[in-house]
């Protein structure tokens, strides 16, 4: 109790500069698979990339990573068992972060695939299990949190392959594919509206102390109408930008004109994968800074129900942002120009699928990658014949990252435990 | 610093695709089949050093041809996941080959020999020649629709029925020459008791080898249309 009062402000600064520093992590590295899809089908310039992620990160992580942040800062760990010494709640959330950002680093500076999810995650686990006690660890929480790394994958996988298979049938395999594109696409961008504002106000405003009531009894059967007018909303406004786009006849490739359609859908999916992102990544990001500023502030409670405070997800979004410029743009480049086959009605169907798989992880409150749920989704177009050749070899590379990301992240996250119960006391 | 995130799984997700590469190829092949109607026209004219330059020309083809063929092969390894089986995407590498190859075998027997068909017999060669230089082209026309055809993922009714129909365009060119080729071999029928026997037997040769080159086109058809039945 005394060490968390009397160091309370060290603490906070602490945990803001490591918060910050896996935040500028993300922001290096991970958005760039986010968004590589929409610079790689060369559906959006770099600079519409990094305003979109910019924007939509944010709001992601506002308005919809509440569930996830409450997952990681309270569900994984049982708080209970620390409430006689919650300074082991800071030192541990304190070395967390810094384990998955200093790991996020050493592997983004050796070209090594690793996903932040999965570096906070076994960092949590690693400092409680070896820290506390295992004992201290929900190990029903986690075990479904792996499952939803394998399932992850696969449902957007499935959501991928039933989307393209739509164009397909819908647009591409038709007498007049571009008029077709026209009116059938604005279907897709109502759901891009819809289900962003679902998530946001089925799960995400409660975090941001918002309340709604229509008056429709139940919360879903409130959020259904006004989702319905933003889907409408969202396709009114993509029916205007599709419209400057005219039929330019090619004959040696018919569907140029096609893809520039979907290019304009693409915006709007970009939109909802950085959406995506923030309310998951970003999130899972600034749950141990929630953990700890709550533990703080409450002079030594750990209470496991208060909102997330505003600045905390301001943080994670201005940590994003500063990754961004300093060095996310040029890996968004390089994924970008490593996926040029990727046309904008596959990467439309990749990205719409991956977006609405992690969104409904969001909103569930599991912490899940979003890059391993692209791959998963990029697969499932790859399943419906859609892309030119694929590498199986990633699935591989993979597993083997996960393998490696656990225990990494849990041990350095054993490591700085101990070196700040060394430096604070407890 | 070193560039971070060089090894992002979705960037190495992505191969090289093939369809763009064996249109390449197709279009290399079906240069080098081009020129066999010039290549006639200059033995014709007697004009063997025009010749020779066409047979040039046959060549350089057919070498850039052969090269783009195993940096084909060299970019599908196993472990690529392909809309079509790479087994069906190699042999068809293998068969636009042909075409390129048969019209540099006509062209080194041209060169080689003097080898030039009697002078009633002209305008017929180097209009058997022009027809399956047609059918060349014609299979190229449908081979330039993989790239539409991966739009669709293979399968679309539009464009598979409109790949058919090239490839229906393919049979009847094919159908075409072997008729003028027939007639041409009945035309030499009738002189070759006037020419020297050795000669002779080379121009049966040759039209057979005009002939060959419509042959492996259509062969590069029915590879496509395999393609599109699975």
């Amino acid at each position: 109790m005394e060490i968390v009062i009397q160091h309370g402000g060290t603490f906070l600064i602490l945990a803001c500069l490591f918060g910050f520093f896996m935040a500028w992590g993300i922001g290096a590295n991970d958005v760039a698979n986010a968004m590589g899809t929409s610079v790689g089908s060369k559906a959006l310039t770099l600079k519409q990339a990094l305003i979109i992620a910019m924007v939509f990160e944010f709001l992601g992580a506002y308005f919809a990573g509440g569930e996830v942040t409450s997952t990681i800062r309270n569900n994984i760990i049982d708080a209970e068992i620390m409430s006689g010494h919650p300074e082991l709640m800071v030192y541990g959330m304190l070395s967390a972060l810094l384990a998955a950002g200093t790991w996020l680093l050493i592997a983004s500076l050796n070209g090594w695939p690793v996903s932040t999810t999965h570096s906070i995650v076994g960092a949590i686990v690693g400092f409680a299990a070896v820290g506390i006690s295992p004992d201290a660890i929900h190990w029903a929480q986690v075990s479904s949190i792996a499952a939803s790394w394998v399932v992850s994958p696969v449902l957007a996988g499935v959501l991928s392959y039933s989307l393209f298979m739509s164009v397909k049938v819908f647009i591409l395999d038709t007498q007049d594919p571009f008029h077709r594109a026209k009116r059938i696409i604005p279907a897709y961008m109502w759901m891009v509206g819809f289900m962003i504002s679902m998530v946001t106000l089925l799960k995400g405003l409660k975090h941001v102390g918002l309340h709604f009531d229509l008056g429709l009894g139940s919360a879903f059967a409130n959020a259904v109408p006004i989702s319905t007018v933003a889907g409408i909303i969202v396709a009114a406004l993509g029916m205007v930008a599709m419209r400057s786009i005219e039929d330019i006849p090619d004959e040696m490739h018919r569907f140029r004109s096609v893809e520039r359609v979907f290019g304009v859908l693409m915006v709007f999916t970009a939109c909802s994968m950085a959406f995506a992102h923030g309310s998951n990544d970003v999130a899972n990001a600034v749950g141990p800074l929630a953990a700890i500023v709550s533990t703080v502030e409450s002079g030594g409670q750990i209470a496991a129900t208060a909102d997330v405070p505003w600045w905390i997800l301001l943080v994670g979004g201005v940590g994003i942002v500063a990754g961004l410029i300093t060095y996310g743009w040029r890996v968004i480049l390089t994924v970008g120009s490593e996926i040029t086959e990727l046309t904008p009605s596959r990467a439309f169907a990749a990205t719409l699928g991956a977006s609405a798989t992690v969104v409904i992880a969001s909103g569930t409150g599991l912490p899940i990658s979003t890059t391993h749920t692209l791959v998963g989704a990029v697969l499932g177009v790859g399943f419906a014949r859609g892309i030119g050749a694929l590498n199986l070899g990633v699935i591989g590379s993979i597993f083997v990252s996960w393998i490696i990301t656990l225990p990494a992240g849990a041990g350095l996250a054993i490591l700085f435990f101990f070196i700040f119960k060394g430096i604070f006391g407890g | 610093m070193h560039p971070m995130a060089i090894l992002s799984p979705l960037g190495k997700l992505f191969g090289r695709s093939p369809i763009g590469p064996i249109q390449e190829h197709m279009s290399l092949a079906d240069k080098a089949a081009q020129f066999l109607p010039a290549l006639f026209r200059a033995a014709g004219a007697k004009d063997w050093e025009q010749a020779a330059q066409v047979h040039k020309d046959i060549v350089a083809a057919e070498s850039e041809a052969d090269k783009l063929k195993r940096s084909v092969r060299r970019h599908l390894p196993n472990s690529l996941f392909l809309p079509v089986p790479r087994s069906d995407l190699l042999a068809l590498v293998g068969i636009q080959d042909h075409v390129a190859n048969t019209a540099k075998d006509i062209a080194g027997l041209v060169i080689g020999r003097s080898i030039r068909f009697p002078d009633p017999l002209q305008e017929a060669v180097i209009e058997l020649t022009a027809a399956s230089a047609a059918t060349s082209a014609q299979a190229l026309k449908a081979i330039q629709e993989l790239d539409e055809l991966l739009e669709v993922g293979f399968t679309g009714r539009e464009e598979v029925r409109r790949v058919e129909d090239m490839l229906k365009i393919v049979d009847e060119l094919e159908g075409v020459t072997d008729e003028m080729a027939i007639r041409l071999r009945a035309e030499l029928f009738k002189l070759e008791n006037d020419l020297p026997p050795v000669e002779v037997m080379f121009l049966y040769q040759i039209i057979t080898l005009i002939c060959a080159v419509a042959d492996d086109a259509e062969s590069v058809g029915d590879r496509l249309q395999i393609l599109l039945a699975k």
